[in-house]
């Protein structure tokens, strides 16, 4: 099958064959990082602009140097020092950067539903690279990558998501796209930070550390957001730390085989103790390898779908 | 609109033959297998490769280092068609700086795969030389490109199909020319 789709948007609307269409073209796309001279030319004379209004390190680094690796353009935009600090809309800003002819548009925004706002309004691609609370699919994507990488499949395969469900979109992408893989998803965290009705999702929910991650094949622990975290949720970070930071101690109800895993930024010594983080079950840097091999896939299929439309 | 076919090319044995032949002409053309790699153009022609590797191999007793090549990202004609082509990978597991490469496909046509292929293989290092192992050449050239071994010679029309069938992936080992029906 062929990927006929203008946009990425979310994990909730992808096919379970579209997913595995992606993570093929991933696997494929992860000789080029082993490249004396890594570039290919693919997208030569395409542009990509990363349109970002929150921090980013590793996203934004990835998107640029997967559309460079593939000789995109690319070009980055960040809310700080722009027009949008002179008050100018999301729309707005958006079709002016249209008018200067991308291919793609990478956008990253603080609302839940930006990147689908942008993805009406203008006729290139748009790429979610994280709205809100609501999805990041390219993270659930890498994830699935590297769990699929490390076991030799997906299906089957029980996961335990750890820590402030309620404000992550990582953790909503890849219970979509695991559950849409016939994996197991369980999240755990105290409930303030455990949104309400997540059962709906087809997960379980589980309230202790220790009883959330024995017996699964991967653990998938979360940043505690504090920038997002508006008063009363916890009672302390060393609270927090101390019930659900992932310590060797607590490892030890883990399975032998346990994938480790975080999206980044890593607060160290609070979800992960550095023991873990750096640990021997940990496949964080494979995350972040394997993220740019996903979104050159992401960036070549979206830059054919866009050529027939 | 299923194709019919209309004539056989070569059978099993006229397959063997020809690979035994090219074999010879490698080994032969080259001096022998110093620095000899083998690199396919996915999907026939990395089994083809495979199966000239193995028959060098039975002429000169070593065997030289195959390879997989995949020109997907370097097709020229990206963002033409409807959906972009599934990318499937190179795999080249020695560096070709240096080798001789034997670039093996089993059609030669337009000559647009081999101009990706050779841009390709260019990528990942410097070889000493490329030369081009074709099982059948149709004709219709759109690039000046000449393959140095080749299977069959075939004069084809350009609404003919030249299907090379191989028994690992279809089951049997023959080439023949199809017609789409109308």
């Amino acid at each position: 099958m062929g990927w006929m789709r203008k946009d990425l948007l979310t994990m909730q609307e992808l096919e379970p064959a579209e997913i595995g269409l992606i993570l093929d073209t991933a696997a494929s796309m992860k000789e080029i990082a082993g490249r004396e001279i890594k570039k290919v030319p693919t997208l030569r004379g395409r542009t990509v602009v990363n349109l970002f209004y929150e921090a980013s390190t590793r996203t934004r680094t990835s998107f640029e140097i997967a559309g460079k690796w593939l000789s995109a353009d690319v070009v980055n935009w960040s809310a700080a020092g722009s027009s949008a600090a002179k008050g100018e809309t999301l729309l707005d800003t958006a079709k002016n950067i249209e008018a200067m002819s991308p291919d793609v548009v990478v956008v990253r925004h603080g609302a839940s539903g930006a990147a689908q706002l942008l993805a009406r309004a203008l006729e290139c691609a748009v790429v979610n690279a994280g709205d809100g609370a609501h999805e990041h699919p390219t993270q659930a994507l890498l994830d699935l990558l590297t769990i699929r990488d490390k076991k030799g499949h997906l299906e089957g395969l029980s996961v335990a998501i750890v820590g402030d469900i309620a404000h992550s979109r990582v953790a909503r992408s890849n219970i979509h796209g695991m559950k849409k893989l016939g994996m197991t998803v369980t999240v755990a965290g105290p409930p303030t930070l455990i949104p309400p009705f997540v059962q709906e999702l087809g997960v379980k929910v589980c309230h202790r550390l220790e009883e959330a991650i024995a017996d699964v094949d991967v653990v998938m622990m979360l940043r505690l957001q504090a920038e997002r975290m508006t008063g009363g949720l916890i009672p302390s970070l060393r609270e927090y730390a101390r019930y659900w930071g992932l310590t060797r101690a607590s490892l030890s109800a883990a399975r032998q085989d346990v994938l480790i895993m975080h999206p980044g930024p890593v607060n160290r010594g609070i979800e992960l103790a550095p023991e873990v983080a750096d640990g021997p079950y940990s496949v964080i840097l494979d995350q972040v390898a394997n993220g740019v091999a996903v979104r050159m896939a992401v960036l070549y299929l979206l830059a054919g779908a866009r050529a027939q439309a | 609109m299923k194709p019919r076919e209309k004539a056989q090319v070569l059978d099993e044995t006229a397959l063997e033959r020809a690979l035994i032949r090219i074999a010879h002409e490698i080994v032969e053309k080259n001096g022998g297998t110093t620095d000899l790699a083998f690199v396919g153009l996915r999907t026939r022609g990395v089994t083809l490769a495979q199966r000239l590797a193995e028959r060098v191999t039975g002429i000169e007793g070593v065997k030289p280092p195959v390879g997989a090549l995949d020109i997907t990202l370097y097709r020229d004609d990206l963002g033409l068609k409807a959906a972009q082509p599934v990318v499937r990978g190179t795999e080249i597991p020695f560096d070709v700086t240096g080798k001789i490469v034997i670039l093996v496909d089993d059609v030669l046509f337009t000559g647009r795969t081999i101009r990706a292929a050779l841009d390709a293989i260019m990528d990942l290092g410097r070889p000493r030389a490329i030369q081009l192992a074709i099982l059948v050449d149709r004709g219709h050239r759109e690039l000046p490109i000449r393959p140095d071994y080749v299977g069959k010679n075939l004069p084809t029309s350009r609404r003919e199909v030249v299907a090379v069938r191989l028994r690992e992936h279809d089951g049997e080992d023959r080439v023949v020319i199809e017609e789409p029906e109308e």
